[in-house]
């Protein structure tokens, strides 16, 4: 019989790390079925490939620095990232994409750095990003919904498409994407931002196929489906309301502001919303802690400022979505965001206080 | 003539920032501590000359103008990273020529020992043996660095180094050092 | 705005940043009554067990104690005794490890009951009200009561505080989870408590009591309500229930909605806060004279067949209570002292129960596993989830500060406030990476301890240091300066003494003639330094150091000195009052020889000046010591008043050739003006011969002439107005002979005058003749002529003069051989010096007589006499600079051959 020396506290809440990243995963399952129901099994091959080029990539690179490998390898990081870096790559993106992404904001982005905790950059996000300048095309060939294309596209048209750029019948992506009516379709931001360079208002936009009813066919239901993952975690604490809740509040004041002024040239508040990443970052990539801000108000203040940002780029940019561009200038600030925003201490500054 | 442009427009440039360089470096002179009173600060002052100086702050200067950085055992690893940062140098070992145990000491005079020689006392850096000319010699256990140097000149020997006793209040709540009670 | 009293009879309370709500398991003790003391085996009272120093001892092994006996006292303000918790025998006082999370021992006592429990004799105070307030304190005080929640700090110290008390709050909050001490305490004894308060109010009278009560005690809170009902300014606070709302700091900021600041007590608010326990002792301590010797502790966890509580003597063992509730031994024990959240692990069953001590944790390893065991550490990296810094009560960032405290980065930890962290443990018990924040805290905070003690110790070695080198500098100094004063004062004294400083100068010129003569016999000079030994007149010399010879001969040429001051004084006082009539002659005279002298001494500087540009930089050094000389000689003569006018002018020449490289020639031609101002008088055709010759002898740099006649004019100053005719003639006839002979030698002279005065004598017989004669003790003369017939050796052999430039350069050679030969020389020439002045002592006093039937000649005599004193002295002073120099050589001929 031994005595056990420990430190205080003794006791503990019965949450770990790794429980933390599954219910992030969990709730991204809505927007994935979402996605899945518009744009087909595309994005559901990239997360498996990704998923498994990430554990790939995190086991080589954990043996490499000898680190405890059972333990990292499943707190759930490096799935997470993986789910993450294939939900928002289009879904007919070729597979070595994926690989490429994933190895990248595995292996660069997060282990060069340090591993979990130490990433500057939110490490999918950064992938993301990556790709997006170094493979313009592919990056951008995203597939118009289901119901607008003009073939029927099973799994295994999706599985050559990605694998061998055709389908069993010889379709490239480019004649997939391919309207009926002869024109390449594109997402929604996309369609409005050519649209407008073409001289066309916003709400001659609006007509268009890809938007439909409200504000992109499709890509509402996907962003309602992460809004409701989102509402799980922050139910679920998982996340903290703060983040979410100022970078939608700060896109929502901007777009209303430029509505007000100028309503041909400025998209409405719902579209910006509702429309491209808009919640998935809003609920899965602005609150990954690690690269994040973190006392409240640094919270609040990184929020609005990736709010700006993502309208900024979205309207003023070259690209048609801003998310990964907003969340990777935003980890640049985090720091010093906290530095500022540091909270009182109790009993300190009190003449401040008051 | 272009080039003769070229070679005057480089010239003035040249001028006009040596000059503005000049005047920065007259202007904005930083006045800071000697490097030496900086150094010294660093160094943990048991005065024990086990560097070859006699004292800290000779060794200060010595390092301030070049000497090894790595010479100061009372220190340790620790002041060596500390000097090693503020020179802007690579950290060393620390010189193998001195023990590199640096756990906390005092002397102590074995009283009964004690001649009263006061040799101890003209060695003590900090004046903290008490005594005099054939009478029994103590020490200030509270003024005492720890330095070594009155162990040597003792001509009986009477002086030890005793290691300072972790107390209650001392103790750095290193919980693996506890022992634990095997009952069985 | 409304009040604070308004707002929380309202139930409006504010709220505190952060705080857990971990499981309370507060229904494993809450519902049994406290049982009643046990008592065990032994007891082991620790001598500390608060914040302060251990009281004085004042029992010792071997002594029976009833219960409530002091074992220690109070000798500082700090201190607090402890109490023998029942009657028994004190069997041994000994280190034992006590109740601290690192385990270490300090001082116990161990007691065995004898199990009869005798109180010693109590005196019942019904009312206290009757007692003086400070009555009160020194029994609360006495009975050793200290906080009872946990901290441990006196509690007489805390209600002793003399600021005014705007709330005092009652901390019943007991926030830990599964601590229900407090609450048990209330439930059975809230009239005790209450009367506690009232003590306490009595002692501080504050505005508002205020009882701070979590709500998840209804009975103890209904309990209090009625116990505290009839009392106006008293409010029962039922606050939420929240960890850790029992903090000081936190209680005060849900009651009052103030924030203490940072590093200042609650009383400068004006708010004092007391645990509960901490009433009841009180109210004990005070009411029924019963110090704090037993105090309710909670025993529970779920490795406990019968979690309850238990009033527990002081010192009691853990395990004794553990084995009481039923303790199921597990394969690993882990006992708490303390609750889950700030308690410490146990390293033994065997650590005693102490006045802070409110809670014993045996929990099953399901119920708390601790994830921050030094041997199960499941720690993951921190994903800067930010959950701590929102459960943090003090507002800190943990996870900013466990980065610093990994990284050791002291400054940015103190930025961070570590040091408002109260180790309440929430950020810890959050994590998600496990990692033990609370307890890189406390490394932290105990390194930033340890080095602040660490930089204070700096210091004070720094300063002491410092202190000491200053010290050692002084010292140094001050040694130099006595040495300086003593050579100083040496040579005043050789100076005013004439004639014995002349005689000294030619010892010196002497020894070193021997050392040039000596230079290749280094045998002879260690059978010399032998001979030293032997002489007895070194008796002291027993180490055989030629540097104790020195000091010897030093001392002694001191005594001499001083005694032929006094001779001479006498002389002056004699000579005043035998030739009272030429007192006249003497004021008139020294003014007509003021003024020739000055024009000498003009002309004398201009022929310097002339001069000056030949010199060579070997001179220097003879030039500098004779410097030293003349300027001794300037004050010498500067202290004879009667004579001022003299001296003044002699001040003057010699202070303008001073400026030039050879004083010694200057002096000269000063003694020469005078000489001739003298000689004018009666001579003046044979002035201009003079001044010539003078000139003649300067040219050929004739320190010993010059020494000679420096001192000549010295003794005819002193004695001018008696000898006036005879010195002129003296000096008249010196310097053509010095002119003719350019390298004659002072001895040679005297004996020419002597022998031109038709004294025909030999020479040793002369002087000792002269001596007795001049000087009254016998003595001193004998040892100045001792010392010229040495002297007058090499003065036949070589030159002088130029010998002892000669000489001295070589001396500044810095060669070792010359300097040892030297000293070794020196010392030969005392020893010897010393012999015949004992052989001559004899023939001195025989032939006093005889010389005093020729009183005719006795003016001459004496002032050769006097020239003669003057050489011996120099020659000793020279001698003694020679030593200096030889030693300063030897020295760092040494340090060249260590270095080597």
């Amino acid at each position: 019989m031994a005595f056990w020396i420990a430190s205080s506290p003794h006791n503990h809440q019965q949450s770990e790390t790794s429980a933390l990243m599954r219910l992030v995963i969990y709730a991204t399952i809505p927007g994935i079925l979402a996605q899945w129901y518009f744009f087909g099994w595309g994005n559901l091959i990239h997360i498996a490939l990704a998923v498994t080029t990430a554990i790939v990539a995190e086991f080589t690179v954990l043996s490499l620095r000898d680190k405890k490998i059972t333990s990292q390898l499943f707190d759930g990081s490096a799935i997470l990232t993986a789910v993450l870096l294939g939900i928002s790559l289009p879904a007919l993106a070729p597979w070595w994409i994926t690989i490429i992404g994933s190895i990248f904001a595995i292996a660069v982005v997060k282990q060069l750095y340090g591993g979990l905790g130490h990433n500057p950059f939110n490490p999918a996000m950064a992938a993301y990003v990556m790709l997006l300048i170094s493979f313009p095309v592919q990056m951008t060939q995203w597939q118009p919904p289901l119901s607008l294309l003009a073939m029927d596209i099973q799994f295994n048209d999706t599985l050559a498409v990605i694998f061998s750029g055709y389908t069993p019948q010889g379709y490239s992506v480019e004649q997939i994407r391919t309207h009926i009516d002869g024109y390449t379709m594109a997402t929604p931001l996309d369609t409005v931002k050519t649209n407008l360079t073409l001289g066309l208002t916003v709400a001659e936009s609006m007509n268009s196929p890809v938007i439909g009813k409200h504000f992109g066919l499709g890509w509402e239901w996907i962003n309602a489906g992460f809004l409701l993952g989102g509402l799980f975690l922050l139910f679920k604490k998982a996340i903290h309301w703060t983040t979410p809740f100022s970078f939608l509040i700060s896109l929502f004041v901007c777009s209303f502001i430029a509505f007000i002024i100028s309503p041909d040239s400025s998209t409405s508040t719902m579209f910006n919303w509702f429309t491209g990443a808009t919640m998935l970052g809003a609920f899965f990539i602005l609150t990954d802690p690690v690269s994040g801000a973190t006392s409240v108000k640094g919270r609040l203040v990184f929020g609005a400022l990736a709010g700006l940002l993502v309208y900024l780029i979205r309207n003023f940019g070259g690209y048609p979505d801003a998310i990964a561009f907003a969340v990777l200038l935003c980890n640049m600030a985090a720091p010093l965001i906290d530095q500022y925003t540091r909270p009182r201490t109790y009993g300190h500054d009190l003449g401040a206080k008051k | 003539m272009s080039t003769l442009i070229a070679i005057l427009v480089v010239g003035v440039l040249a001028a006009l920032f040596g000059a503005l360089l000049g005047y920065a470096s007259v202007q904005f002179k930083v006045i800071g501590d000697p490097l030496a009173e900086q150094l010294d600060a660093l160094l943990p002052q048991t005065q024990c000359g086990q560097c070859g100086y006699p004292g800290c702050k000779p060794y200060a200067e010595a390092v301030a103008n070049g000497e090894a950085i790595n010479k100061c055992a009372p220190g340790g690893e620790d002041t060596i990273k500390k000097i090693a940062d503020l020179m802007g140098v690579e950290v060393q070992p620390l010189d193998g020529n001195h023990e590199t145990d640096n756990t906390p000491k005092v002397a102590f005079i074995i009283e009964e020992d004690c001649i009263g020689c006061t040799k101890c006392i003209q060695a003590c850096p900090v004046d903290a043996i008490i005594g005099t000319t054939k009478q029994m010699h103590t020490i200030i256990a509270d003024e005492c660095t720890g330095c070594d140097l009155c162990v040597a000149p003792c001509p009986v020997d009477c002086i030890e180094m005793i290691p300072l006793a972790t107390t209650t209040q001392n103790w750095q709540w290193d919980l693996n050092s506890i022992p634990v009670v095997q009952i069985d | 705005m409304e009040s604070v009293i308004e707002r929380i009879k309202k139930g409006n309370f504010s709220h505190f940043h952060g705080g857990i709500h971990p499981p309370e398991q507060k229904f494993l003790t809450s519902t049994k009554p406290i049982a009643s003391a046990q008592i065990p085996e032994q007891l082991i009272i620790p001598l500390r067990q608060h914040i302060g120093q251990a009281g004085k001892l004042i029992i010792s092994v071997g002594d029976k104690v009833l219960k409530g006996q002091a074992l220690t006292t109070i000798d500082t303000p700090m201190s607090l005794p402890v109490h023998a918790p029942t009657s028994g025998t004190i069997t041994d006082i000994k280190l034992m490890p006590i109740p601290h999370p690192s385990g270490l021992s300090e001082a116990c006592v161990i007691l065995t009951p004898d199990g009869d429990d005798t109180w010693q004799p109590r005196k019942i105070c019904p009312d206290y009200k009757l007692l003086s307030k400070e009555n009160i304190l020194d029994k609360i005080a006495n009975a050793g009561i200290a906080g009872m929640g946990g901290a441990g700090f006196p509690t007489k110290v805390k209600v002793s505080t003399l600021s005014k008390i705007e709330y005092l709050i009652i901390n019943a909050a007991e926030c830990e989870p599964y601590i229900t001490a407090d609450d048990l305490l209330i439930q059975e004894h809230s009239p005790t408590i209450l009367d506690g308060i009232k003590i306490i109010d009595h002692l501080l009278s504050p505005t508002n009591i205020l009882i701070g009560i979590e709500d998840n005690k209804p009975k103890a809170i209904d309990a209090l309500m009625k116990a505290t009902a009839d009392i106006d300014h008293l409010q029962v606070c039922v606050i939420p229930t929240k960890y850790p709302s029992g903090g000081e700091k936190q209680l005060i900021q849900i009651l009052t909605g103030q924030e203490v600041p940072s590093g200042v007590l609650p009383s400068s608010l004006g708010i004092i806060m007391q645990n509960i326990g901490t009433c009841f002792a009180i109210a004990d301590a005070v009411i029924n004279d019963t110090p704090l010797i037993k105090r309710v502790v909670t025993i529970s966890g779920q490795a406990l067949e019968k979690p309850q509580n238990i009033w527990a003597l002081i010192g009691t063992p853990v395990g004794f209570l553990t084995k009481h509730c039923g303790y199921q031994n597990n394969e690993k024990q882990h006992l708490i002292m303390g609750g889950p959240m700030m308690g410490f692990s146990l390293p033994t069953d065997q650590i005693p129960v102490i006045k802070s001590t409110n809670c014993i944790l045996a929990p099953s390893e399901i119920e708390i596993a601790s994830p921050f065991s030094s041997t199960s550490s499941k720690e993951v990296e921190c994903i800067r989830c930010g959950q701590c810094a929102d459960v943090c009560p003090a507002q800190l960032l943990p996870q900013e500060l466990q980065w610093s405290a990994k990284a050791k980065d002291q400054a940015q930890l103190a930025k961070l406030n570590l040091f408002d962290c109260i180790e309440c443990g929430a950020c810890a018990y959050v994590c998600p990476s496990q990692i033990p924040l609370v307890h890189y805290y406390r490394v932290a905070k105990a390194e930033i301890r340890q080095q602040k003690l660490l930089d204070i110790k700096a210091e004070k070695a720094k300063v002491r240091f410092e202190a000491r080198k200053l010290r050692l500098e002084r010292e140094k100094i001050a040694r130099a300066e006595k040495h300086k004063k003593a050579a100083e004062a040496r040579k005043a004294r050789m100076n005013s003494g004439t004639a014995a400083a002349k005689s000294e100068k030619s010892a010196v010129a002497d020894a070193l003639a021997r050392v040039k003569a000596k230079k290749a016999q280094a045998n002879k000079a260690i059978a010399s330094s032998d001979n030293n030994k032997e002489n007895p007149a070194t008796e002291q010399v027993d180490s055989g150091k030629s540097q104790v010879a020195n000091a010897i001969a030093r001392a002694k040429s001191k005594k001499l000195a001083q005694q032929e001051q006094a001779q001479l004084d006498a002389i002056d006082t004699q000579q005043d009052n035998e030739s009272p009539s030429s007192l006249a002659t003497k004021q008139i005279e020294p003014v007509v020889i003021d003024k020739k002298a000055k024009v000498a001494a003009a002309i004398a500087k201009a022929k310097a000046k002339k001069r000056q540009k030949e010199t060579t930089a070997n001179n220097t050094d003879s030039n500098s010591e004779s410097e030293r000389n003349d300027s001794a000689t300037t004050q010498s003569t500067s202290n004879k008043a009667d004579h001022e006018t003299i001296d003044t002018a002699v001040t003057e020449s010699v202070n303008a050739p001073e400026s030039a490289n050879k004083t010694l020639d200057k002096k000269a031609k000063v003694a020469a003006a005078i000489a001739k101002a003298k000689a004018k008088k009666r001579q003046k055709e044979t002035t201009a011969n003079n001044t010539d010759s003078d000139t003649d002898t300067n040219s050929e740099s004739n320190s010993e002439s010059e020494s000679n006649d420096s001192a000549t004019i010295q003794s005819t100053s002193n004695k001018a107005e008696h000898e006036t005719i005879d010195t002129a003639v003296t000096e008249s006839v010196n310097a053509p002979e010095s002119a003719n002979k350019a390298l004659d030698k002072k001895a040679k002279i005297a004996a020419a005058i002597a022998k031109a005065k038709s004294k025909a004598k030999s020479k040793a017989k002369a002087k000792s003749a002269i001596k007795s004669e001049s000087d009254a003790s016998l003595q001193n003369v004998e040892t100045s002529t001792t010392k010229i017939e040495p002297s007058q050796e090499p003065m036949k052999n070589a030159e002088i003069e130029h010998e002892t430039s000669d000489v001295q350069s070589k001396v500044n050679n810095n060669t070792a051989d010359i300097d040892r030969k030297a000293k070794i020389a020196a010392a030969i020439a005392k020893a010897k010096a010393k012999k015949l002045a004992n052989n001559t002592q004899k023939s001195s006093s025989e032939s006093s007589k005889q010389k005093l039937q020729q009183p005719e000649h006795s003016e001459i005599v004496e002032a050769k006499a006097k020239n003669l004193e003057a050489e011996n002295k120099k020659a000793r002073v020279a001698a003694a600079v020679a030593k200096a120099k030889a030693k300063k050589l030897a020295a760092s001929a040494n340090k060249s051959t260590h270095s080597e």
